[in-house]
């Protein structure tokens, strides 16, 4: 387990991040303030169900939300400066040499018309400058055996690259400026659990390389636990939790998180599908309080009054929840067993 | 990509001289299709003119033999063949005795000269302005003053021809009225022939480009729109490449194939597509010449310019088709069809 204590050096922190989509309806608010800190080192995972705001938190710090989206507040600190306040220009400087993206849809998201060496070419000497051929190639090459990709597909086209390869093409471009901080945007969704299970382990082993530190997004409580150091978990645009993995299962906080957990199946028990109650808020309209009251079966009044802060419950375990209450003693105790 | 099949490249020729082959066919065909033969009606038609002809029927049976209309048409048709193979469509009826070969020979390097560079122009602007409506890199006014450009895009060729030869013709004295060249500059290769040919040739190009860059920056403007919101070009943004490289090399690099696959096409109705414009300009080309064969009623220039009309079509798709693989690397020909 990875201890949590201030010494640790944070590589990126968000702070009261708020992305809002304009709608003829009104504004829906996918990410609302949301906070939290990036360790040097560690990989945080992001999971929540389809729609919660997840993905846009990562295109948030990218700085890569186009409209009808737009940020409304924030602060997404990368090396001390604040991304939302440079210039254009600046920002495209800083871009993959700092913070680089391993993509949701790996399938499209490399030019049909480049090959493949083109498109690594093109991103490392826009930032680093002309290159001696051989030197570059090399370097590319190098690049390909960290994912375990062939050194044929060099001068290949991506319609001539299966589904998995093309991932790790993305994982190898990702890696190839030596990056601060990978964000890795369901980069194993779309494939297939065989495909899936090799692409995840080569991320890791690439992380565990090069240290670099890791968000990667993803719904499936199950294989994040396999990955990532620390789990956020999000709702409707808010993060309900956020926790060690050790922590998160052994005794999850939030009652969302509850569900999450409750929902991977067990290869031991046959156990019907759990089904969350209840259906979530109109997005353009929160209700006051806690956002999830409306699916919580342990909602109290105090949750459709006021909107929980967020608590740390035990040291690296912080909870939005007003099932927890601070004690006489400074500790924070679940009132359902107090009660 | 790279390399063309021998074997494709065959089956694609074959396609090619099958296409030439039934057009011809078609041509021919049709005007025999009509009632009576034309040397009767000419001849019917002297004698009318003239109150009467002697030996009429002796001239219609010389002509005939002369024509080779009295052997079988199956041997006709086999001449006709031949003909167009050397392409020796016979004599024009309106301006006998000059060959139709000859008259298409004066007119074709005009039009080609003019409309392909017209066309061409016309495609490269309006891409380029297609393009530019996309980007978000384009300064606001540029974006804002586009749409009035477009204007020109719902008026007829022919009104937009007039407005020309009005405004800077007739109003400015800017450009001459018709004609390719000046009547004192002997043609040849001389910066006064070439200059007068730019000089007369600027109205009626300006007519073409005017009237349909705004077809190519529409086209090219829904396909920048639906190649902006793919994954590549998040990713490219993603990885701090330049705008300019973004625009065009991962956006107009794949917005613009279908454009290359219609310019072809239009490549194809270009000889015969400005009739009007070459009318209205005076301008000796292929256009001012199908016009002319049709008011003269002179159906061996019109089988003659149809003929050389379907090949140059066909061509052009033979030469966008062989070309695609080098354009689209996901366009493989092998063993396709």
């Amino acid at each position: 387990m990875l201890d949590n204590s201030p010494q640790r050096t944070a590589a990126l922190e968000v702070k009261g991040l708020k992305i809002y989509y304009e709608t003829p309806a009104g504004d829906v608010r996918a990410v609302d303030d949301v906070s939290f800190t990036l360790y040097e080192g560690e990989t945080l995972g992001f999971v929540g169900e389809s729609g919660c705001g997840k993905s846009t938190a990562s295109m948030g710090i990218l700085q890569l939300i186009t409209p009808p989206g737009r940020i409304v507040a924030g602060e997404v600190r990368l090396d001390g400066q604040n991304l939302l306040e440079l210039s254009e220009e600046e920002l495209r400087r800083q871009r993959w040499e700092k913070l680089s993206l391993i993509p949701q849809g790996a399938m499209n998201s490399l030019n049909p018309t480049m090959r493949i060496s083109a498109q690594f070419r093109d991103v490392i000497q826009t930032h680093e400058g002309k290159q001696p051929k051989a030197k570059l190639k090399q370097r590319i090459l190098d690049l390909f055996q960290t994912v375990g990709l062939p050194a044929r597909i060099y001068s290949m086209y991506p319609h001539e690259l299966s589904g998995g390869m093309k991932q790790r093409v993305c994982i190898a471009m990702g890696i190839a400026l030596n990056p601060k901080v990978i964000i890795a945007d369901e980069a194993t969704s779309a494939l297939d659990v065989v495909v899936q299970r090799v692409v995840a382990q080569t991320m890791l082993k690439v992380k565990k390389a090069l240290g670099v530190s890791m968000i990667m997004i993803g719904h499936d409580m199950g294989l994040m636990a396999q990955m990532v150091d620390r789990i956020a978990v999000m709702y409707a645009g808010h993060i309900a939790e956020i926790a060690t993995v050790e922590q998160m299962f052994r005794r999850p906080g939030h009652p969302y998180s509850q569900v999450l957990i409750d929902s991977v199946p067990s290869l031991t028990e046959r156990q019907a599908l759990r089904v969350v109650e209840g259906i979530t808020h109109d997005p353009r309209n929160p209700p006051k309080g806690c956002i999830f009251q409306l699916r919580c079966p342990h909602a109290m009044d105090v949750c459709r009054r006021e909107p929980p802060e967020r608590r740390e419950i035990e040291p690296g375990q912080e909870v939005a929840c007003h099932l927890w209450q601070r004690q006489p003693d400074g500790r924070y105790a679940d009132v359902r067993q107090s009660a | 990509m790279g390399r063309i099949p021998a074997g494709y490249l065959f089956r694609r020729l074959g396609i090619f001289v099958l296409t030439i082959w039934l057009a011809a066919t078609v041509i021919w065909i049709i005007p025999r299709l009509a009632p009576g033969d034309p040397i009767s009606a000419m001849v019917g038609r002297m004698a009318a003119s003239a109150g009467f002809i002697e030996n009429a029927d002796a001239i219609i049976e010389g002509w005939q033999e002369r024509f080779g209309l009295n052997e079988p048409l199956f041997n006709q048709y086999l001449r006709y063949l031949w003909g167009c193979l050397r392409f020796d469509f016979g004599y024009s009826l309106a301006s006998f005795p000059t060959q139709v070969s000859t008259l298409i020979g004066f007119a074709l390097p005009w039009t080609i000269g003019l409309l392909l560079l017209a066309v061409t122009i016309t495609f490269i602007f309006g891409n380029f302005v297609g393009a530019i409506m996309v980007w978000s890199h384009t300064p606001r006014i540029i974006k804002a003053l586009i749409p009035f450009g477009l204007v020109f895009t719902s008026i007829p060729t022919i009104l937009a021809a007039l407005l020309l030869l009005y405004v800077f013709a007739f109003l400015l004295n800017a450009f001459p009225m018709r004609g390719a060249y000046a009547l004192g500059v002997e043609p040849g290769l001389s910066w006064d022939f070439i200059w007068t040919v730019i000089y007369h040739g600027t109205l009626p190009a300006l007519a073409i480009i005017l009237v349909s860059f705004g077809y190519w920056a529409l086209g090219m403007r829904g396909m920048m729109i639906t190649v902006e919101g793919e994954d590549y070009i998040q990713l490219a943004k993603a990885k701090g490449l330049k705008p300019f490289h973004i625009l065009y090399r991962y956006m107009v690099r794949n917005a613009i194939l279908p454009q290359i696959t219609a310019f072809a096409l239009a490549l194809g109705t270009l000889v015969s597509g400005q009739i009007l414009v070459e009318y209205i300009f005076g301008y000796p080309g292929m256009g001012k010449l199908i016009y002319d064969a049709i008011i003269t009623q002179d159906f061996a220039v019109i089988q003659g310019t149809s003929y050389i009309v379907i090949l140059l079509t066909a061509i052009a798709v033979l030469i966008v088709d062989l070309a695609y693989p080098f354009i689209d690397p996901r366009i493989s020909l092998k063993g396709g069809r």
